[in-house]
C-alpha cells in the first residue's frame, strides 16, 4: 500500500528573470534568462557559490517571489503563487517547537484544511520510513538536527508532491550526518521517484546524488553547464566515491568554478 | 510487532529517566527548598529580634502577631480584597482588550506604528500614579478611577511585549507556511501567535503585577473600599498590625494573579526548552 508509484511533475521555465530592485538604482539581476525543462521523476541538482541566485530560483518555483519576466509552469500551470504539488524542504528545519513531531508534519494538511485524521497514518509511515518509528509524540527539542532535518522532509512529503524543492537541506548538519541523509534521500527518491530540485553549493552531493547537475554562476545568474549525471542506481557511499566517471564529472564542474574564478587553483 | 517494541523501548527508557532524576534530586535538597528556608529563616529572626531590640510592637508587629491578625480579620480583609480584585481584573482585561489590539495594528501597519509609537513612549514617561488625582476629578470616587489607573500602567507593557513577539518571528517561517499555500490569517494563527505567546505571556505577568499596584494607588487617592482604602483606615488608627495585614494581603493578591497567568500559560504554551 506504501509503494505509492506517482508520476513527479513536469517542470518548464522559460525566460525567467528575476531583478532585485534596491534603493540605489543599481538594481540587481539575480536571475537571467533562464531556460530549463525537467523531465518528470528526474532528481536535478543545481550547484554554484553564494549569490549565484540558486536560491532565487527554488523561491521562485515555490511561488514565493514573483518572476520579474519570463515564466514557470508545472505540469502546465503557471506558478505565480505556491502550487499544491510542490513540496519544500528550508536549510533549516523550520519546525515549529510547540508542536509535536506528528503535528509538524500534519501542518500542510491543516492549512490546506484537508481531513487531518485521514493522513495521520501517512504520516506514522513516513516517519518509520526514515527511522523515526514511534517519536511523532515527540517535540522538535528532544530530537537530534539531523533527526529534525528528517522531520521536515516527512512534512514536505506528506502531501506526496509531485515536485519536492530542496534548499540545501544538509548545509546544517554535521559531514556523518550529513553522508546518511544523503544515502537516505537517495532511496526515498527511488521509492518515490517524484521530481527533485535540490539547491546546493557541494559539488559532490550534487553529482552523487542527481541525474543532472546545473552549474550556476553570479553577476548575472545563469546557468554555465548542464550535465548529466550517468551513474548506476541505487549509488554506494565508497563505491561511487572511487568511481572514475565520478571524478571526472566533479573536475568537470569544479573546471567551470576556476574558470570563473570562483575557486582558485593552487 | 517492531512498532510496539520501539515504543515499549521508549517507555522504558522514559522510566528509566524518571528513576535518574529522582536520585539526582534527592541529594541537593538544599537547594530544591532553599527559598522556602531562606524565608523561614528571615521571618524567625524577625519573630525574635522584635522583642529583643525593645520595639514596641505597636511600632513594628512580629511575623506570628501579623498572621494571627489576618486569621481573624478574615472577613474585613476578604470584603475589601473582593473590591480591589475586581478593579484589578477590570483594569487588566481593558489593558488586553486593547493593548492586543493595538499591537497588531502596529505590527500589520508600518504608517501606524510610526504615528503611533512616539505617542505610546511619551504617554509612558508620565508616572500614571501623578495621574490618579486628576482621574478622580474626572471619574468621581467610585472603581471608575481605579480601573482606568489599573488600566492605563498594566497597558503598556502588554503591548510592547506583543508587539516584540509578533516581529521577533523568524521569517523563514512564514515563507514555510506561505510555500504550503497559507492566507495570512492562518499564518497569523498557525505560526504568528504561538510564537509570540511566550512574549504575551510575559507582558501579562508584568502587567498584572503593575495593575495591582495601580488599583491601590488610586485607592489610596479616594475611596470607600478596597485593601488601599483599608490601610490608609489602619494608618489613621495607629493600627500597625493590620496595616502590615493589609500589606500582606495585597501582595498575596499580585501573588495569587500572576500564578493564575503562569497556570494558564503552562496550558497553552509549550515552552521550548521544556525538554532539556
Amino acid at each position: 500500500m506504501s509503494a505509492t508509484t506517482q508520476m513527479g511533475a513536469a517542470v518548464d521555465i522559460s525566460r525567467l528573470s528575476k531583478i532585485y530592485k534596491t534603493r540605489e538604482d543599481d538594481d540587481v539581476l539575480a536571475l537571467d534568462k533562464i531556460d530549463l525543462k525537467i523531465e518528470p521523476g528526474s532528481f536535478v541538482a543545481v550547484v554554484g557559490p553564494s549569490g549565484c541566485g540558486k536560491s532565487t530560483l527554488l523561491s521562485l518555483l515555490a511561488g514565493l517571489t514573483p518572476a520579474s519576466t519570463g515564466s514557470i509552469a508545472i505540469d502546465g500551470d503557471g506558478v505565480s503563487r505556491p502550487h499544491p504539488k510542490t513540496g519544500v524542504v528550508f536549510q533549516s528545519d523550520l519546525l515549529l517547537y510547540w508542536r509535536t513531531v506528528l503535528d509538524n508534519i500534519l501542518l500542510p494538511i491543516e492549512i490546506k484544511k484537508l481531513d487531518v485524521a485521514k493522513y495521520r497514518a501517512r504520516a506514522e509511515e513516513l516517519l518509520a520510513q526514515v527511522g523515526l518509528a514511534g517519536f511523532g509524540n515527540k517535540y522538535p527539542s528532544e530530537l537530534s538536527g539531523g533527526m529534525r532535518q528528517r522531520v521536515a522532509i516527512c512534512r514536505a512529503l506528506i502531501q506526496e508532491p509531485g515536485l519536492l524543492l530542496m534548499d540545501e537541506p544538509f548545509g546544517a548538519l554535521d559531514a556523518l550526518t550529513r553522508e546518511q541523509m544523503i544515502m537516505d534521500l537517495q532511496s526515498m527518491w527511488l521509492r518515490l521517484r517524484n521530481t527533485v530540485l535540490f539547491i546546493t553549493h557541494g559539488i559532490d552531493e550534487a553529482v552523487f546524488l542527481a541525474d543532472r547537475v546545473l552549474v550556476m554562476s553570479p553577476r548575472p545568474g545563469r546557468v554555465d553547464l548542464d550535465l548529466k549525471i550517468d551513474l548506476p542506481r541505487p549509488r554506494q557511499w565508497s563505491k561511487t566515491h572511487e568511481d572514475k566517471d565520478y571524478h571526472a564529472y566533479v573536475r568537470q564542474i569544479r573546471a567551470i568554478f576556476e574558470a570563473k574564478g570562483i575557486l582558485v587553483a593552487h | 510487532m517492531a512498532s510496539t517494541d520501539v515504543i515499549g523501548a521508549a517507555q522504558a527508557q522514559k522510566k528509566q529517566g524518571k528513576g535518574m532524576s529522582r536520585k539526582k534530586s534527592r541529594g541537593p535538597w538544599l537547594e530544591r527548598y532553599s527559598a522556602l528556608i531562606l524565608a523561614v529563616v528571615l521571618l524567625g529572626a524577625w519573630q525574635v529580634l522584635v522583642p529583643l531590640s525593645g520595639l514596641s510592637e505597636f511600632v513594628l508587629p512580629t511575623p506570628l502577631a501579623i498572621a494571627t491578625r489576618i486569621v481573624n480579620e478574615i472577613p474585613l480583609l476578604a470584603t475589601h480584597a473582593y473590591v480591589t480584585l475586581f478593579e484589578v481584573v477590570a483594569g487588566f482585561a481593558m489593558g488586553v482588550m486593547i493593548g492586543i489590539p493595538l499591537a497588531l495594528a502596529i505590527f500589520y501597519s508600518r504608517a501606524f506604528e510610526r504615528a503611533i509609537y512616539p505617542i505610546l513612549v511619551a504617554l509612558q514617561t508620565v508616572p500614571k500614579v501623578a495621574l490618579a488625582p486628576l482621574l478622580v476629578l474626572y471619574l468621581g470616587y467610585g472603581w471608575a478611577p481605579k480601573i482606568t489607573l489599573a488600566f492605563l500602567i498594566s497597558f503598556f507593557p502588554i503591548v510592547i511585549s506583543t508587539v516584540v513577539g509578533l516581529q521577533s518571528l523568524d521569517k523563514n517561517l512564514v515563507n514555510l507556511v506561505r510555500s504550503m499555500g497559507a492566507s495570512e490569517w492562518q499564518t497569523f494563527f498557525k505560526v504568528r501567535l504561538p510564537a509570540a505567546l511566550p512574549n504575551i505571556f510575559g507582558g501579562f505577568k508584568v502587567a498584572v503585577s503593575l495593575a495591582v499596584i495601580g488599583a491601590v494607588i488610586g485607592e489610596y487617592v479616594a475611596a470607600e473600599r478596597g485593601l488601599g482604602y483599608l490601610q490608609l483606615q489602619a494608618n489613621s488608627l495607629f493600627d500597625t498590625t493590620l496595616n502590615f495585614a493589609t500589606v500582606v494581603t495585597i501582595s498575596g493578591l499580585g501573588v495569587m494573579l500572576y500564578f493564575i497567568i503562569d497556570t494558564i500559560e503552562a496550558r497553552v504554551t509549550y515552552k521550548r526548552d521544556a525538554a532539556k
